[in-house]
């Protein structure tokens, strides 16, 4: 982390660039917020540690209207995400310069909850730096221990590489911390039966609560104006009114995003009743994958995008269902 | 089926079909004196391509038992790739009604050109019949909308 | 005082049922919110802080208001009726009781919302200690003292049973429909009771930002902070998604919207975020047009603008829900600590 805010302040003083986007220490042990740092004096707030999930690409769409360069922190897995917002033309590689910050899996707040600690008062063990797998937590009603690979997201159980696809430079070791096939969820629903998966996802998205706050986070959701938000629109945008339009809020966030989506899951993350989201934008991702050749959206800033593309060949419609 | 369970229910269908093709298709199965259900309620689009996966979405919530989508033969696009791309969206789209449980064959493509008149009609016919079988949908249904 | 064995608890629940709804926490695709009652719900008693507030209860996220419905030419308008049976909201905590007595200061003050008046007259709220109070709270801060909550009735989860004790009429009255299932609780017990108060004081004591202060933040403050530029720095990682808005159990902002059904229309409401671009839009546009703007309505509404039409009463009651759930991690707390460490450096 030192050796960030060392880089850090070496290029705001030579002008190099005007801020710094990374994370600022909050007031718990487990709650950085995204943050801009002008002066090499703020950066003493700067923190970098397993809580730091947050994917930056996003904020970059408005640092980009800045005047001069931000240095961004980029973990390995939001630089699809950026290589993406580039191709999409939301970004400017020339506004950032990117340092690609070391990652060995990021924490998840709700998982350690869900292990029953509560009243955490300190968190050992979740620095980058830090070579122990177990995280040591303080709380007021005692001390407790638990495994970092549990009390990782979900996304880095099914890590897509430490390495960084776009960067000025790198700064600290990456692991690839998968242990998952990204696809089993998703093949384990395929499986049910039709009113089982009514059912599962019936349950699921009845939580959900309109917040919003998986289109809000999501780097490849970077429109003006979302379609849900216009009020010529009679869905209710803010409100649970009625089952139908969760899933239709919910296909619809997927389906704008599919082939775009780099599967960084953000959504998931952010998500406060804890609705596996990733499984929509997964669901898409496989059936690309599978019918029209393996894509991963953000590999690079080139290639095609598998719904703006087409071959003479493809599969009709009526393959749905014909599959296994 | 029994003749007094369709009477039961009438199902509403809602079918996108291009200008160019599939709605003359339908205007020759109609000049033709082909008969197809009256259930079905036809939407005249530009391209199949116009259709998004909201239109077939909303056309559930407001009361929609099936959506069937009809455009050119793939090559005879009058714009000449837009059903390519609507091919790639509804399989899509189709397979993630699945998967969250829609019942398999409330949606369907079909490809009909302006010439294909009988086709039109047989299709249509095939699809209400379909619809009859799976009955009301009720997977896809905004509860508000219920008469 | 009465007491009942936690094992009879469903029996309770089964009791409590019978003649009216019953909300309490339960965990769905696992998550616990308040719920309606059913033999098959999984009841969550354990989880301290449920997603969202129990708020709903009484201020349902969407209802309906009327509804409009074509007659051949004619337009018939249906009023939607008002909740006129007896419910019990279970397991309501210290903070979201005063979140009620809030809502109450904008609902039952002239003009009544005649929805809500007729949800308070009906609703009955049990509400029980904290047993374990996490990082999040600060409800100290508000001077809630949530080892004793004030409500309809208290109850406290001690060792293997559950003590309830009636404080109000509308307690008295559910205490009489369940009094067979419970016994009273003797003198020995009562002294738990009171020790468990103790244990949970000293706990809440012992909270990150119990000592929070509040200096500086009333109805005369409103220029100074209204216009301080550290709104500017603090909104940047605001995402303007409104989970904070919808977990908060004392938000009351709401919308009002047709729904076209095809055969007629409905007219409900909805709660509204500060945080969407939307909010308050009116015909000639919008009065808030940037994110700063949007995001400091939230908190000056919280804790200078409503105090100052409210004598002093704060309108944040220090649940945390928004602490822990916000996707940018920020928060109220984060708010008012960040003028204070502004104020300390002038």
């Amino acid at each position: 982390m030192q050796a960030i805010i060392d880089r850090a302040k070496e290029l705001l003083a030579d002008g190099t660039v005007a801020r710094v986007l990374g994370w600022r220490a909050g007031d718990l042990p487990y709650n950085p917020e995204p943050a801009y740092f002008e002066t090499e004096e703020s950066l003493k707030d700067f923190v970098y540690n397993g809580f730091c999930g947050a994917n930056l690409s996003k904020y970059m769409i408005e640092a980009s209207k800045l005047e001069g360069k931000t240095l961004v922190c980029l973990k390995p897995c939001d630089t699809y995400s950026f290589n993406q917002l580039i191709k999409e033309h939301r970004v400017d590689r020339e506004k950032a310069y990117i340092i690609g910050v070391g990652c060995k899996g990021k924490l998840d707040i709700e998982k350690i909850r869900n292990m029953g600690i509560k009243g955490i008062e300190s968190i050992s063990g979740a620095e980058i730096s830090d070579e122990a797998d177990t995280l040591t937590i303080q709380t007021i009603y005692g001390e407790k221990t638990c495994a970092y690979a549990d009390a990782m997201l979900e996304r880095c159980h099914v890590c897509k590489g430490k390495e960084h696809k776009i960067y000025d430079e790198i700064i600290g070791e990456s692991k690839d911390t998968k242990d998952a096939d990204r696809f089993d969820e998703v093949k384990r629903i395929e499986a049910m039966s039709p009113e089982e998966k009514f059912a599962f996802f019936q349950s699921e998205l009845s939580k959900c609560i309109r917040c919003n706050a998986c289109r809000n986070v999501c780097p490849a959701c970077s429109c003006r104006k979302c379609v849900f938000d216009g009020n010529k629109f009679d869905s209710s945008q803010k409100a649970n009114a009625d089952s139908f339009e969760e899933k239709m809020f919910h296909i619809i966030r997927a389906f704008h995003v599919a082939g775009r989506c780099t599967d960084c899951g953000e959504c998931s993350r952010v998500c406060p009743q804890g609705i596996p989201l990733h499984l929509f934008n997964r669901k898409f991702i496989k059936d690309i994958d599978e019918l029209y050749g393996e894509y991963q959206a953000g590999e690079d800033t080139e290639s095609k995008a598998p719904l703006t593309n087409f071959t003479f060949d493809d599969a009709e419609p009526s393959i749905v269902g014909k599959r296994g | 089926m029994s003749i007094e369970a369709k009477e039961e229910f009438r199902p509403k269908i809602v079918a996108f079909c291009c200008n160019w093709c599939s709605y003359a298709g339908a205007d020759l199965a109609g000049s033709s004196r082909l008969t197809y259900p009256a259930d079905v309620k036809i939407i005249r689009v530009p391209c199949s391509c116009r259709v998004n996966p909201m239109f077939i979405l909303r056309a559930f919530e407001k009361g929609a038992d099936g959506v069937i989508m009809c455009g050119c033969h793939p090559g005879d696009c009058h714009y000449s790739t837009g059903n390519y791309y609507a091919r790639r969206r509804m399989t899509l789209l189709f397979s993630m009604l699945d998967y969250i449980g829609v019942e398999n064959g409330r949606t369907r493509v079909e490809w009909v050109s302006a010439a294909e008149g009988v086709k039109f009609s047989q299709t249509m016919n095939e699809f209400v019949e379909k619809i009859y079988s799976l009955g009301k949908n009720v997977r896809l249904e905004d509860l508000r909308c219920r008469q | 005082m009465y007491k009942i064995a936690k094992e009879n608890l469903s029996a309770l629940f089964r009791m409590i049922a019978e003649k009216q709804e019953l909300y309490l926490p339960i965990k769905t695709a696992g998550q616990t919110n308040f719920k309606t009652w059913t033999e098959e719900a999984e009841v969550d008693l354990d989880t301290l802080k449920t997603v969202k507030s129990p708020k709903d209860a009484f201020f349902p996220q969407s209802e309906n208001l009327y509804s409009v419905k074509k007659e051949g030419k004619k337009l018939h308008v249906e009023p939607e009726a008002l909740k006129d049976q007896d419910f019990v909201v279970f397991g309501m905590k210290a903070c979201d009781v005063q979140a009620v007595q809030v809502l109450d200061k904008v609902f039952l003050t002239d003009p009544v919302d005649t929805f809500y008046a007729a949800r308070r007259k009906h609703g009955t709220i049990v509400a029980m200690a904290c047993h374990e109070p996490e990082e999040s709270c600060f409800c100290k801060v508000f001077g809630i003292d949530c080892a004793e909550p004030v409500a309809d009735v208290a109850v406290w989860m001690v060792e293997e049973n559950l003590y309830w004790k009636p404080l109000t009429e509308k307690g008295d009255a559910l205490t009489e429909a369940v009094k067979e299932l419970m016994d009273d609780a003797d003198q020995s017990e009562e002294e738990k009771v009171e020790a468990e108060k103790t244990a949970i004081r000293s706990i809440v004591e012992k909270l990150p930002y119990s000592h929070l202060s509040l200096d500086g933040w009333n109805g005369d403050a409103l220029t100074e902070k209204f216009n301080s530029p550290i709104w500017e720095k603090l909104y940047k990682p605001c995402l303007a998604c409104g989970t904070c808005t919808f977990v908060c159990p004392t938000c009351q902002c709401y919308d009002i919207k047709d729904y076209d059904t095809g055969h007629g229309v409905q007219r409900y409401r909805c709660w509204d975020s500060c945080m969407y671009s939307d909010f308050t839009m009116m015909a000639h546009g919008n009065n808030r047009t940037s994110q700063m703007q949007r995001f400091r309505q939230r908190f000056m509404h919280k804790l200078v603008y409503f105090p100052a039409n409210n004598d002093g009463m704060y309108s944040c009651v220090g649940c945390g829900r928004c602490v822990e759930k916000c996707p940018a991690s920020l928060n109220i707390v984060k708010v008012i600590k960040s003028f204070q460490k502004a104020g300390g450096e002038k």
